[in-house]
């Protein structure tokens, strides 16, 4: 054995732990993620999220739907939701309107946020619902199989593509942009540190707030379509992206191995669906209503 | 002096719980100093894991840490890991 072999047996036996162990469900690690999915990366940016944002963790919730990112979780130890798929976001919407006290992310994949569960996040995003949603865009349907997503590029194959995409994908940043989001960025998993600290940044922000995570799936994406291993996604991440803050969304859609725009796009202010009823009731039915959630007035 | 400090060569070094490691290089291929190779050894899993070979060079920056897919890896500085030993080492009874 190597002299550094050595060295880390007798490290590994000393008090420290990796600072992101707390955060996550030991019981259940290690997770199902293939090596070189991007999952966990994003999600190891998550946990130092957590940390940085200072929040009591005892008032945060994830809601996931399913798929490979919808394992996200299960995996965290927070209070956990695991939902049906492309119900993540109505589910945060009751828990955020149950609960105004509880800081809600919905952590989910392409598929589940914007096939299926599309409809949900333009009307959450269009009222201004108080979350944060991440959504993991590996470009595929990764626990199915490799279907074909409303983020796959024109070109690849796909298991319900063998002779290659041929259908225009969703710019999601665009998207939440249009629909009213009050933060929107995109970030890769090769941009670590810019991932945690945007998650943080969203994570003290209010109204609906989007972050989406470039991610390989090497399983499925990569390996159908011979762009190698995860690793090699990420460094092509590495190579192609630029980040260009405060552009424009519409401006910013990925086409396949192309440039990579990442940045926070959009940074706004805007009253909350919550807040929105609030005035609004106070206004027409004046001390006969009773502010619900938030502080009531003059309090 | 424990074997560990003798042994000390860089500003910070990793840690490694192989057993959980899936190989997929992300810490190795990203680690800015070049830092890390694969072990010649596998894992129960079958998997060559992280191994600190040029020591001298790791600046326990952590950024292999945040990479790591599986939280497998993470780096410190020993400035850091001093202060956080100092901090919880049980005082001797007089
Ligand atoms: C109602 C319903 N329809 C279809 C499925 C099958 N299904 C499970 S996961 C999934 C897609 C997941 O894709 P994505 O959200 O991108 O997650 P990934 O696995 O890529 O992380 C589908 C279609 C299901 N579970 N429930
Ligand atoms: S199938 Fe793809 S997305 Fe799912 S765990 Fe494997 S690599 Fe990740
Ligand atoms: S702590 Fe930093 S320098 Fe050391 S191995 Fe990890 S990435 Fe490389
Ligand atoms: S990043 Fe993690 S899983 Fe990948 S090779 Fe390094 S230690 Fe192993
Ligand atoms: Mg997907």
């Amino acid at each position: 054995m190597s002299e550094s072999l050595d060295l880390h047996l007798a490290l590994a036996e000393t008090e420290l732990e990796n600072p992101v162990l707390p955060y996550l469900r030991q019981d259940r690690i290690p997770h199902i993620w293939c090596p070189g999915c991007g999952i966990g990366t994003s999600v190891n940016c998550f946990c130092r999220a957590l940390t940085d944002s200072g929040l009591d963790l005892d008032k945060v919730a994830i809601v996931s739907g399913i798929g490979c990112t919808g394992r996200t979780a299960g995996y965290l130890n927070l209070d956990s939701f695991h939902t049906t798929h492309g119900r993540a976001i109505p589910f945060a919407t009751g828990l955020k309107l149950g609960n105004p006290d509880l800081n809600v992310v919905v952590y989910s994949g392409d598929g589940d946020l914007f096939a299926i569960g599309g409809n949900h996040f333009f009307h959450a995003a269009r009222r201004n619902m108080d979350i944060l949603v991440i959504c993991v865009n590996n470009f595929t349907y990764g626990m199915t199989g490799g279907q074909v997503a409303p983020t796959t590029p024109v070109g690849p194959t796909q298991t319900t593509m063998p002779l290659g995409n041929f259908e225009s994908p969703f710019n999601l940043p665009f998207i939440a942009d249009a629909c009213g989001a009050t933060y929107v960025s995109r970030w890769t998993v090769y941009h670590v540190r810019q991932l945690a600290k945007a998650m943080k940044e969203a994570l003290n922000k209010k109204g609906f707030r989007f972050i989406e995570v470039m991610s390989p799936c090497p399983t499925l994406y990569s390996r159908r379509n011979r762009l190698g291993d995860g690793v090699d996604q990420v460094k092509y991440y590495k190579e192609n992206s630029v980040i260009k803050n405060g552009a424009d969304t519409k401006d910013i859609g990925l086409g396949y191995q192309g440039e990579i725009v990442v940045g926070k796009f959009v940074d706004r202010e805007r009253a909350t669906w919550l807040e929105s009823m609030n005035d609004h009731f106070s206004k027409v039915l004046g001390d006969q209503f009773k502010p619900y959630g938030g502080k009531p007035e003059g309090v | 002096m424990s074997a560990e400090e003798t042994t000390r060569k860089g500003k910070g070094t990793v840690f490694v719980r192989m057993e959980v490691c899936k190989g997929c290089s992300y810490c190795i291929d990203f680690c800015p100093t070049h830092a890390l190779d694969f072990s010649k050894e596998f894992n129960q899993k079958g998997y060559h894991f992280p191994v600190l070979n040029r020591a001298e060079d790791c600046t326990g920056c952590d950024l292999c840490g945040l990479f790591c897919p599986d939280f497998a890896i993470f780096g410190a500085r020993w400035k850091d890991l001093d202060e956080k030993r100092q901090k919880t080492a049980t005082p001797v009874e007089p």
